[in-house]
């Protein structure tokens, strides 16, 4: 079959088209972007009919492939993972449902290269109860999405599938398989599991309860997990999806003495996991995120043989796994590069020259300088950046800025400013400005609207050409609703047309709007 | 050349967000799997590219790879589009290492050390080509990332004919000029690192 060049998340995009997906329905999020944006690309998905769509949020998008799977089709959602928090609701509701063929794809970020947490989505998916896949390489990432469907329809439960930012954003060459053809179009077996009322519910819920044991024995049975066998016995290693890479990486010249367990696939897999116990004198977890493994093996009091891992630090507890640690971890020898020269400065991530967000900053510092006891709440996209700039006062999770902005400016903040981009005001902000509105809360809302979700890429806003009509469409007052350019021209204007809102008491909407730089170019390039 | 020896090429491209580096990851990579060879690479994408520093680890072996990410200590080859890029990854290199570097740097931070003491620190490294990538760029037309990845070639194990392949296959849909300017400047690249 064809080989091909493929970032992790590729692979996973790739592999929903030849396993007959029907609907991938998406919100960006580094580092799962890729994914959803490789099908929307992709000749072969749109010669099939596939829907691949970017969502308002996490939340809509998996309730879209609820729906999906209700008409009987493979559905997929993807995000970062974080977005599994926003979403959180349809995700625990679908694992009690029980929907067939939809897989929830979560990339986790260890080590936090482009996120505000680490949380660790096995978590989650242990707390709903539902298999995971948790592939170590781009191969397996493309071969279990088709297992994943398989198991989804053969058990009747979604399945979670995490990734972590070094295997979404790595390539390598990836083997496809034969492609499936997309499931017809049927009605629900059980046309009352949709409707979760509590009658229901129990009766499902007690039906996923039943299901563990099948999950388990497929952990067991499927062959993703394995057990190698050493000789060395006097420890035995568990490794979690691509942590298995990193002790590998540790032996790439001779044979790795101690038996492993390598997990890809949760339930874990507990008679491989015993036998591993009864035969090893004490254990050590590798796990790329948090000790989700290791919690499950040492148990609440901790007793029996020595466990260790990163609760007890023998890897440090934060930060994304390496080889490094697992050498160390196994006190074995490391061959130190130079250190980094102290000429050496940092170089962080920063506005591009130009950005409109810049001149929006400079007006609004102008203003908040005149207030001592200003607060901006600021959002999350490429303007949190803007904290570089001591323009934000804060950043939290997508929409925040305009809930704490009118929670703070209700107990006595003033000026109470909330800064927020125009994709993540149609992710979350909406409802809030909604609670403002409602409260005739005492904040100046500032939408940064660069016609595009710029931070992970380019990809549409929600909200576009819509933003002042949803203002006017939740209570805001038109006439305090204000239309400005973000150029360094118009500084003063700005500043003159923010400080009347800030004079304002009410709730105030400012709109800079100018394209973004980035998307100006890609479109001047298409031109030519 | 490959499976006569053992081949094993572990290379960090490093640069600022936006100058192209990574693109010439995926050049190399291409390449690569058309000789067959087992490749890795990862990159960063996110907030991180954003004008800040940015690096991606290749991997590339005859052998299968296990991790996505190189440790330190051992790259042979540390590739970059900037002068102090290079040494913020030196404890990457391995001790028989070698870096590749433009010699102009790109100024976007207001602290920029001075480069009489960056070059000082680029001295001090045992096997270290520097060329003046820019203006080499300027000569043919073409990016400066296209320069590196012909100056790395001496040091990477691929025939120069494979690359040219490469950028063939990759760029042969934008149309013969940018195929030719890329082509024009990996070979000025690769003169002026022999």
């Amino acid at each position: 079959m064809q080989k091909l060049l493929l970032l992790g998340d590729e692979a996973i995009a790739q592999a929903f088209i030849d396993a007959g997906g029907s609907a991938i329905n998406s919100y960006p999020g580094t580092p799962s972007t890729q994914i959803t944006e490789y099908v929307i690309k992709s000749k072969e998905a749109k010669e099939k009919g596939i829907i691949a769509n970017w969502c308002a949020n996490e939340k809509t998008a998996l309730e879209a492939s609820i729906g999906v799977a209700y008409a009987g089709k493979r559905a997929m959602t993807c995000m970062k993972h974080v977005g599994l928090n926003v979403c959180g609701d349809p995700f625990m509701n679908a694992a009690i449902i029980g929907t067939k063929g939809v897989i929830i794809v979560v990339a986790d970020d260890p080590s936090m290269f482009s996120s505000q947490d680490e949380q660790d989505s096995r978590y989650y998916g242990h707390w709903a109860m539902i298999p995971m896949l948790e592939p170590s390489n781009q191969q397996e990432a493309y071969d279990m999405v088709f297992y994943g469907y398989e198991l989804s329809e053969k058990l009747g439960t979604p399945v979670l599938y995490r990734i972590p930012t070094r295997l979404a954003h790595s390539r390598a060459g990836v083997t496809r398989k034969e492609s499936r053809a997309q499931n017809p179009l049927t009605n629900p077996e059980d046309a009352k599991s949709f409707v979760l009322l509590p009658a229901n519910a129990k009766r499902l819920y007690r039906n996923l309860i039943d299901k563990q044991p099948a999950f388990t024995k497929a952990s067991e049975e499927s062959g993703f997990n394995q057990y190698f066998a050493g000789t060395d016995k006097t420890l035995g290693i568990i490794t979690s999806g691509i942590a298995y890479n990193y002790l590998m990486e540790n032996f790439t010249d001779t044979t790795c003495p101690y038996p492993i367990v390598k997990i890809t696939q949760y339930p874990l897999p507990y008679n491989m996991l015993s036998k591993l116990y009864d035969e090893c004198g004490a254990l050590l977890v590798l796990e790329d995120g948090q000790p989700f493994i290791e919690e499950h093996i040492k148990g609440f009091l901790g007793k029996g043989k020595k466990v260790m891992g990163r609760l007890d630090e023998t890897i440090r507890r934060d930060g994304e796994m390496n080889a490094e640690k697992i050498a160390k971890a196994l006190k074995k020898d490391m061959q130190p590069g130079m250190p980094v020269p102290d000429v050496v400065t940092n170089r962080p991530p920063a506005l591009c020259q130009g950005c409109p967000h810049i001149d929006s900053y400079n007006a609004l510092n102008a203003v908040m300088a005149k207030y001592e006891h200003g607060k901006v709440f600021g959002d999350i996209g490429c303007y949190t950046l803007g904290f570089n700039m001591k323009a934000i006062d804060t950043t939290v999770c997508m929409g925040a800025s305009i809930t704490m902005a009118k929670g703070a400016s209700e107990v006595g903040i003033f000026p109470s400013v909330a800064v927020i981009g125009d994709g993540t005001f149609g992710h979350s902000g909406m409802t809030g400005l909604l609670d403002c509105v409602n409260e005739k809360a005492n904040v100046v809302v500032v939408i940064l609207d660069n016609d595009i979700t710029a931070m992970t890429g380019g990809q549409p806003s929600s909200a576009h050409n819509k933003i002042r009509r949803i203002c006017e469409g939740l209570g805001v007052a038109p006439e305090h609703i204000r239309d400005i350019i973000p150029l360094p021209k118009n500084h003063d204007e700005n500043v003159k047309i923010i400080e009347e809102e800030v004079a304002y008491n009410g709730v105030s909407v400012i709109i800079p709007h100018r394209t973004c730089l980035v998307e100006l170019k890609k479109h001047l390039g298409e031109k030519k | 050349m490959i499976g006569d020896f053992k081949m094993k090429k572990d290379i960090i491209l490093c640069g600022v967000g936006g100058d192209g580096i990574v693109s010439v990851a995926k050049i190399i990579s291409d390449a690569a799997l058309n000789e067959n060879l087992y490749l890795k690479q990862s990159e960063i994408h996110g907030m991180s590219q954003r004008g800040g520093s940015v690096f991606s680890h290749l991997r590339l072996s005859d052998k299968p790879i296990f991790a996505d990410v190189i440790p330190e200590g051992y790259a042979d080859i540390i590739l970059s589009s900037e002068p102090m890029e290079a040494l913020r990854y030196l404890p990457f290199l391995c001790s028989t290492g070698c870096v590749i570097t433009n010699s102009e740097p790109f100024v976007n931070i207001t602290n920029y050390p001075p480069m009489e003491k960056v070059n000082a620190e680029l001295a001090k490294i045992k096997n270290c080509v520097k060329i003046n990538a820019n203006e080499i760029a300027k000569q043919v037309n073409a990016r400066s990332n296209m320069v590196l990845l012909g100056a790395a070639v001496p040091y990477l194990g691929i025939n120069i004919t494979k690359l040219e392949d490469a950028i063939h296959h990759i760029f042969d849909r934008k149309g013969d000029a940018v195929v030719k300017a890329n082509l024009d400047a990996i070979h000025a690249g690769f003169n002026a690192s022999k």
